[in-house]
């Protein structure tokens, strides 16, 4: 084990601020992922969730505020910087994003070849590993318009994986998903967690997190509102918004209040 | 190029131009009909009749489809027409007048652009609607007349208003057999008056102010005959 | 009246046949420029149409409905008779039939095949290239391996289609004098006095090589389906 960084977050975000057509979308969010920590992101939509990961990567550059990662602050401006974060944070979107003309293997392939300059050859040897690693391996040569959104959901985490990355973000990965299909994704991510991989999620899947998550970040109107471990924030006892709000998601999904309680 | 003489050449020639319309609308309106009137039917034998039937349908679209307009006007002005007046049995039938050769082909020619427009809303049409009419006691021409079509012609009316400006610009052709709609004036004006950058213009105007008026119209009949509820996109 | 005893398949080796396939020839010779000058045309203005700063996107779509609005015959009598008249500093710009037809039909193509171009550009989720960035590509790589692919089978059919309709369209070439396929038609129908032999002929040299292409288009289509992408056929 390296004894390097160990105190150094993977990845920090610090006081991001973020206004999108007059509205503020994310005042002062601080977040930081130490090696191997899973965050479990909740709270309404449009608390700012999907903006914060994205300011994260830079995919939406924050209006202020630092992004850390290993302990160097990212210049947003070098295109050279950008990419090279965006290679070490990988990033799993709510509708999966697949190429639509690629191939699953090619869907892998293809940023290995032109991002990492892997040759076809290694590539591809890559990419098909990390299509058996999410239990994909025999389904490598279909398109996405033949694979159910489960799988399609399965690609994008390995496509995301194949580049080595250092930290996950992933954003609400199971909202798009029939029921029954959500489970095959819950599993690779759980998979990944226990494998050690350092992770942000903002998710609706609240007993599947609370069994997963080193803390939870309750999100409202572009501020993290409550913050804690899931046992101080959803356990018995508890009068905390994210038991409330847990409670209230919980009662659509048809999940009991015991299964939201850990 | 002298603007001044320019324009007052073309006010004086707008007259006897927009008396080109006429002839115009007149070879729209012919084609469309004529357009519909054949195309319906042809759809419905594409989608409902029997093989040969639908392979002789096939071949009707292909070769209007496939065959240039003007090409098609010299077939049937210069040959066919001409060759058919002649006959006692069609004489005197005025099948030798360049309009009616004109209406002729544009409409030959959209009824094979129509029967697609036509076959593609049937077809978008749920296969249960005839179901259902046949399990009510329709026969299958009741149903696919009262049921079937009042639904596939309203889904093709925003397909009409491209056909209808597909057919204005086409029906410019018409002056090359004769019919003296307004390409024909422009080019006998812009060759007496030595104008022929003001001319070309100012039918150029008229060609768009008509594509306007038509688009507008048949969007005010869209709206006229929709059902609430029931859109290009709802019925598809 | 030459000709009129021989029959139609003698009169058809003898006369019909070698006139037409020379304007086959000037046919090609028309139609090929044409539709790269279109092409080239269609696919910047559909880049600019989308991508482009407002004024820019504005002009575009001014010469876009002008080309599209008024009939494709007014467009080549324009360059043809018109252009002459337009005095730049004492001289007017004449161009000779050929050169005028391949500027009207490319200009007209062009407005049309921009469309469907515009159309595969915007049929691309923006999600997709944000993906391609989050994977750590720049913006350069993500166009040409994630936009320009996609974007080129969606617009393939439109732009295909446009060709076919540019083979048709060429015959209008004959009006300003160019002796292609229709213009050598009507200079034999003139001088043998038979009409449908020769028109007929004609729809036929026209239905050949648009069921060609329309055929060739369909192999390049499939060649480069993948699923989700396929051949809508009409």
């Amino acid at each position: 084990m390296s004894m390097t960084n160990v105190s150094v977050p993977v990845l920090e975000g610090r006081s991001l601020g973020k206004t999108l057509g007059g509205n503020r979308v994310l005042d002062g969010v601080s977040v930081s992922l130490p090696k191997g920590c899973v965050k479990v992101l909740i709270g309404p939509s449009g608390a700012g969730k999907s903006t914060l990961l994205q300011c994260l990567n830079f995919l939406m550059p924050p209006d202020s505020g630092s992004i850390w990662l290993a302990g160097r602050e990212v210049n947003g401006k070098s295109r050279r910087e950008l990419c090279s974060l965006r290679q070490q944070v990988g990033m799993i979107f709510q509708d999966f994003n697949l190429f639509d003309h690629l191939s699953a293997l090619e869907n892998v392939r293809v940023a290995l070849m032109k991002v990492k300059g892997l040759s076809r050859l290694d590539a591809g040897e890559r990419a098909l590993a990390e299509l058996a690693r999410v239990g994909l391996g025999d389904k490598a040569a279909l398109y996405p318009a033949n694979l159910s959104g489960g799988q399609k959901q399965r690609v994008a985490i390995a496509r995301a994986l194949a580049m080595d990355p250092k930290v996950m973000l992933l954003d609400e990965p199971t909202s798009a998903l029939d029921p029954e299909l959500i489970g095959e994704v819950l599993a690779v991510i759980r998979d990944l967690a226990q494998n050690g991989m350092t992770m942000i999620v903002a998710t609706h899947q609240i007993s599947f997190s609370a069994s997963l998550a080193d803390e939870f970040l309750f999100m409202d109107k572009g501020r993290v509102v409550e913050q804690g471990s899931p046992a101080e924030l959803l356990g018995r006892g508890s009068a905390s918004r994210t038991q409330a709000f847990c409670a209230k998601i919980s009662e659509l999904t048809g999940e009991t209040e015991a299964e939201c309680r850990v | 190029m002298d603007f001044s003489v320019a324009f007052s050449a073309a006010r004086e020639a707008l007259p006897y131009m927009l008396g080109g319309v006429v002839w115009t609308v007149g070879l729209i309106v012919g084609a469309m009909l004529l357009g519909l009137l054949l195309g319906v039917p042809l759809a419905v034998i594409q989608v409902y009749g029997p093989w040969p039937a639908r392979r002789l349908v096939g071949v009707h679209v292909w070769v209007f489809r496939g065959v240039p307009i003007l090409v098609q006007m010299y077939i049937f002005y210069f040959g066919l027409l001409s060759w058919l007046s002649q006959l006692p049995l069609f004489a005197g039938l005025g099948l030798d007048s360049p309009f009616v050769a004109a209406v002729l082909v544009l409409g030959l020619t959209s009824s094979a652009y129509q029967s697609q427009i036509f076959r593609g809303a049937i077809q978008s049409l749920h296969a249960g609607q005839l179901k259902a009419a046949r399990a009510l006691g329709m026969t299958d021409r009741a149903a696919i007349r009262s049921i079937i079509l009042p639904q596939a012609l309203r889904l093709a009316i925003p397909a009409w208003s491209n056909e209808y400006s597909i057919l204005l610009k086409d029906s410019a052709l018409a002056f090359s057999i004769g019919v003296v709609e307004i390409m024909a004036r422009m080019r006998s004006v812009a060759s007496a008056t030595h104008e022929p950058v003001s001319m070309t213009f100012l039918a150029g105007i008229i060609f768009f102010a008509l594509t306007w008026v038509g688009v507008k119209a048949l969007s005010l009949l869209e709206r006229k005959v929709r059902i609430a509820g029931y859109t290009r996109q709802g019925a598809a | 009246m030459p000709g009129v005893s021989t029959t139609y398949l003698e009169f058809l080796r003898a006369e019909l046949v070698p006139g037409l396939m020379e304007g086959l020839w000037t046919s090609l010779v028309v139609i090929a420029p044409s539709a790269l000058l279109g092409a080239l045309i269609g696919a910047s203005v559909g880049v600019l149409r989308v991508y482009g700063p407002r004024p820019v996107r504005r002009c575009a779509e001014v010469y876009v409905s002008l080309f599209r609005g008024t009939p494709l015959i007014v467009q080549v009598f324009f360059w043809y008779f018109a252009l002459p008249y337009i005095r730049i500093g004492g001289r007017g710009i004449v161009l000779d039939p050929v050169s005028a037809a391949i500027l009207a039909f490319g200009l007209c193509s062009g407005a049309y095949q921009s469309e469907y171009i515009r159309g595969g550009l915007m049929s691309i989720k923006q999600g997709q290239i944000r993906a391609a960035l989050a994977l750590g590509m720049t913006t350069r790589q993500a166009v040409t391996s994630v936009v320009l692919p996609q974007a080129f089978r969606r617009a393939l059919p439109g732009c295909g289609n446009e060709i076919i309709y540019l083979i048709k369209y060429s015959s209008l070439a004959s009006v300003i004098t160019v002796n292609e396929l229709t213009g050598m038609a009507t200079t034999i129908a003139r001088n043998s006095w038979r009409n449908i032999e020769v028109f007929c002929t004609l729809g036929a040299y026209y239905l050949v090589l648009v069921t060609l292409a329309t055929w060739l288009l369909h192999l390049l289509e499939d060649a480069m389906s993948v699923p989700g992408f396929e051949r809508h056929r009409s």
